[in-house]
């Protein structure tokens, strides 16, 4: 193992890298963002929605759910442009991820508000709350503590997604690592390195996950 | 304004097929405590929860002080109240639930407070007064910042009334209140009603003891079948049974054996 | 947008396909067997009584759960020989699953371990029965019945990542897809197809799973 060659060269290319760290946290963070958003509506639909609206979102959900991201990334990559969306890898891969998020996320939605107790619903409606009311001051806040932990595991997911966009050749961390390799052939050393760089973002992600579910947990 | 405080006229209620309450007729004036008994499946609770809607019911109508409740019938054709019109008059009564319901992520004082505060739109300051008197007098307001997790079945059950009184309602409900409450529990939360009770309060208890039904109701009701089996004075009814159904039912419980 | 379906075209080199699907299938099924064994062991691992055993297991399925797989795949497939670990294409990738779904099963089988009363090992102790007889009649039965739904999930989503085969050129699913789309540039064809064939079997692996749920339950 070379390492003071691999220091070296991982120095001589820190603009590549860093720029490659920049866009794998905007994708990262644009997936988690816009999939979120999407996937409370999804989550709400399926909760809640009549029934034709239900059955959308549960094929919607069920589809996406069932594919892998891979397929879907290069789906939103091949297919987008024959319908006449051209757009660049950067923002195909996006699309194909913030879907891929909503799916989660309106699951995630689904499972933790249909899991509070129904009591909930009808201790409401006995004190005269309409239902809006009902969502906001009861529903809402039970369901976002059991909605955190799974929703940060999420967030987690899409940046290891993220790395499927060097196939598409979208200049993350991941391709730019590669493109080192190609240079330097120390691929022991950079696939190492790329994967402690993953590892500490996610690893920070897990724990701020950790310190908000104690910051909100409820006295017992 | 008519004589009685609740009605109940030829109710009927069916679960998809399967009929429930088979045209059932009560009558209720301000301040009596009417026990409603009964087996599994006679359609007590199912009863109790028509009367704040939390059931539709298919026949028949409630009337609370000759309101109207849930449905309206004009020119012959009867409809369903609008989901606004129903919450407002599900605050004329109080229910008080067997699992409790409470809130678990609010206070005890919290959970008093939110329907003063979004239904009946007292400022918060108004709001917290009247919610500590009624946790004091259901002898909680020590525990007034404790949340649900940190309470015994009894104390929540208790404050589970007092969010429901302090609503001011004409009416309370309550179903099954102490069935999932430990023994030694019980006690403390019939304790409660009985005050209320003495205090005037117009009630409907489903309860399965006997006890407290003799003690404290002004009148009980004996659902047998989605009907009423027999109804009348607790004395009268425990002592000297009319029907057959009743007779065996009381057979069941140690305190009217 | 001038695009007119053309399934035939696809319909042609259906066969390429489902030999990929196959393939997948396989390539989820040995790595599933393989991290298996594994996750087992680090269950166990997790749950020693001993911080000798705990800290490394630990340490295991941290890093393996935060790291991208696609760093893995490369990891395995292009850094490894340079230590003198040379395998074939399918044999890293195959070794690279095991390790992945290691990590995560030793949490669901960990999970299914601690589910076990802990009085049924006693119990077997004063029969005179050994530590490691008790383990395989009694612990793991009994810990599988409990793991059995999250092990299936984790299956299906193994199979899912073996779409990821695709980034070292192994011919399954995906890969197949890709290179029909590219010779045929029926990309929205070929992609529905792909993505069906990819639902359909989730779905009938999740079918499955359920009835040997069903089968395996211990009658009450």
């Amino acid at each position: 193992m070379d390492l003071t060659g691999f220091f070296n060269e991982a120095f001589a290319a820190r603009d590549s890298i860093l720029k490659g760290l920049e866009a794998t946290i905007a994708i990262s963070a644009l997936a988690i963002c816009l999939g979120t958003v999407l996937g409370v509506s999804v989550g709400l639909a399926l909760t809640y929605g009549a029934r034709p609206l239900r059955w959308i979102a549960r094929f919607y959900t069920d589809f996406i759910r069932g594919t892998p991201v891979l397929v879907l990334v290069f789906a939103s990559y091949y297919v987008l442009s024959t319908v006449g969306l051209d757009l660049p890898p950067f923002q195909a891969g996006v699309l194909a991820l913030t879907v891929f998020c909503s799916s989660h996320v309106g699951e995630i939605i689904r499972g933790a508000l249909q899991a509070i107790p129904i009591g909930q619903i009808e201790a409401s409606k006995a004190i005269g709350l309409t239902f809006p009311q009902t969502f906001a001051y009861v529903l809402g806040p039970q369901a976002m503590r059991q909605i955190l932990p799974a929703w940060v595991n999420t967030a987690a997911e899409m940046v290891k997604a993220s790395t499927l966009l060097s196939i598409i050749g979208v200049g993350e961390l991941l391709l730019r690592i590669q493109e080192l390799i190609s240079r330097t052939f120390l691929s022991l050393e950079f696939y190492f390195f790329a994967g402690v760089l993953y590892f500490a973002v996610n690893y920070a992600i897990e724990r701020f996950g950790q310190y908000v579910e104690r910051r909100v947990a409820l006295p017992a | 304004m008519s004589d009685y405080l609740l009605e109940i006229r030829n109710l009927h209620k069916s679960f998809g097929v399967v009929e429930v309450l088979k045209g059932v007729d009560c009558g209720m004036r301000a301040g009596e405590v009417i026990s409603v008994i009964g087996s599994s499946g006679s359609g007590k609770t199912t009863m109790l929860r028509c009367i704040n809607m939390l059931e539709d019911f298919q026949g028949g109508s409630i009337l609370i002080d000759g309101e109207e409740i849930g449905y309206v019938t004009a020119g012959g054709v009867r409809r369903r109240k609008s989901e606004g019109e129903i919450a407002r008059q599900r605050a004329l009564t109080g229910m008080a639930f067997q699992q409790f319901n409470l809130f678990p992520h609010m206070t005890a004082v919290g959970n008093v407070m939110l329907g003063l505060v979004k239904v009946k739109r007292m400022k918060r300051d108004e709001a917290r007064a009247v919610a500590e008197r009624w946790l004091d007098r259901v002898g909680l307001l020590d525990r007034a910042e404790r949340y649900p997790g940190q309470l015994s079945g009894g104390q929540q059950q208790r404050v589970a009334i007092a969010r429901a009184i302090a609503m001011n309602p004409k009416l309370m409900l309550f179903d099954e209140v102490t069935s999932a409450l430990d023994p030694e529990l019980v006690n403390e939360v019939l304790q409660v009603i009985k005050a209320l009770a003495a205090d005037g309060m117009s009630m409907v208890v489903v309860t399965h003891e006997m006890r407290f039904a003799y003690e404290v109701s002004t009148r009980v009701i004996f659902m047998n079948q989605g009907r009423i089996g027999e109804e009348g004075d607790p004395r009268e009814m425990f002592n000297r049974p009319r029907t057959e159904r009743l007779a065996e039912f009381l057979k069941s419980s140690p305190f009217t054996k | 947008m001038g695009y007119t379906l053309n399934f035939a075209a696809v319909w042609r080199s259906f066969d390429l396909l489902l030999e990929g699907l196959a393939l997948a299938l396989g390539l989820a099924f040995a790595g599933i067997l393989i991290g298996c064994a594994i996750g087992l062991a680090v269950a166990f691992s997790l749950t020693a009584k001993s911080q000798l055993w705990r800290r490394p297991a630990r340490l295991y399925v941290t890093i393996i759960r935060n790291t991208p797989i696609l760093v893995l795949i490369l990891f395995a497939y292009f850094a490894l020989p340079e230590i003198g670990v040379r395998l074939s294409k399918l044999n890293s990738f195959i070794l690279t699953l095991a390790i992945y779904s290691g990590a995560y099963l030793a949490e669901v089988f960990r999970a299914g371990l601690l589910a076990v009363p802990a009085g049924l090992r006693e119990a077997g102790l004063a029969i005179g029965l050994r530590e490691g007889q008790i383990r395989v009649s009694v612990i793991i039965p009994l810990m599988l019945r409990n793991a059995l739904p999250s092990l299936g999930s984790t299956f299906i989503s193994l199979f899912k990542d073996t779409s990821l085969a695709a980034a070292i050129a192994i011919p399954e699913l995906t890969f197949e897809a890709r290179k029909i789309n590219v010779e045929t540039f029926r990309v929205i064809e070929t992609w529905i197809v792909t993505s069906l064939l990819y639902v359909a079997t989730c779905a009938a692996l999740a079918a499955f799973i359920r009835f040997v749920e069903r089968r395996l339950a211990i009658p009450r």
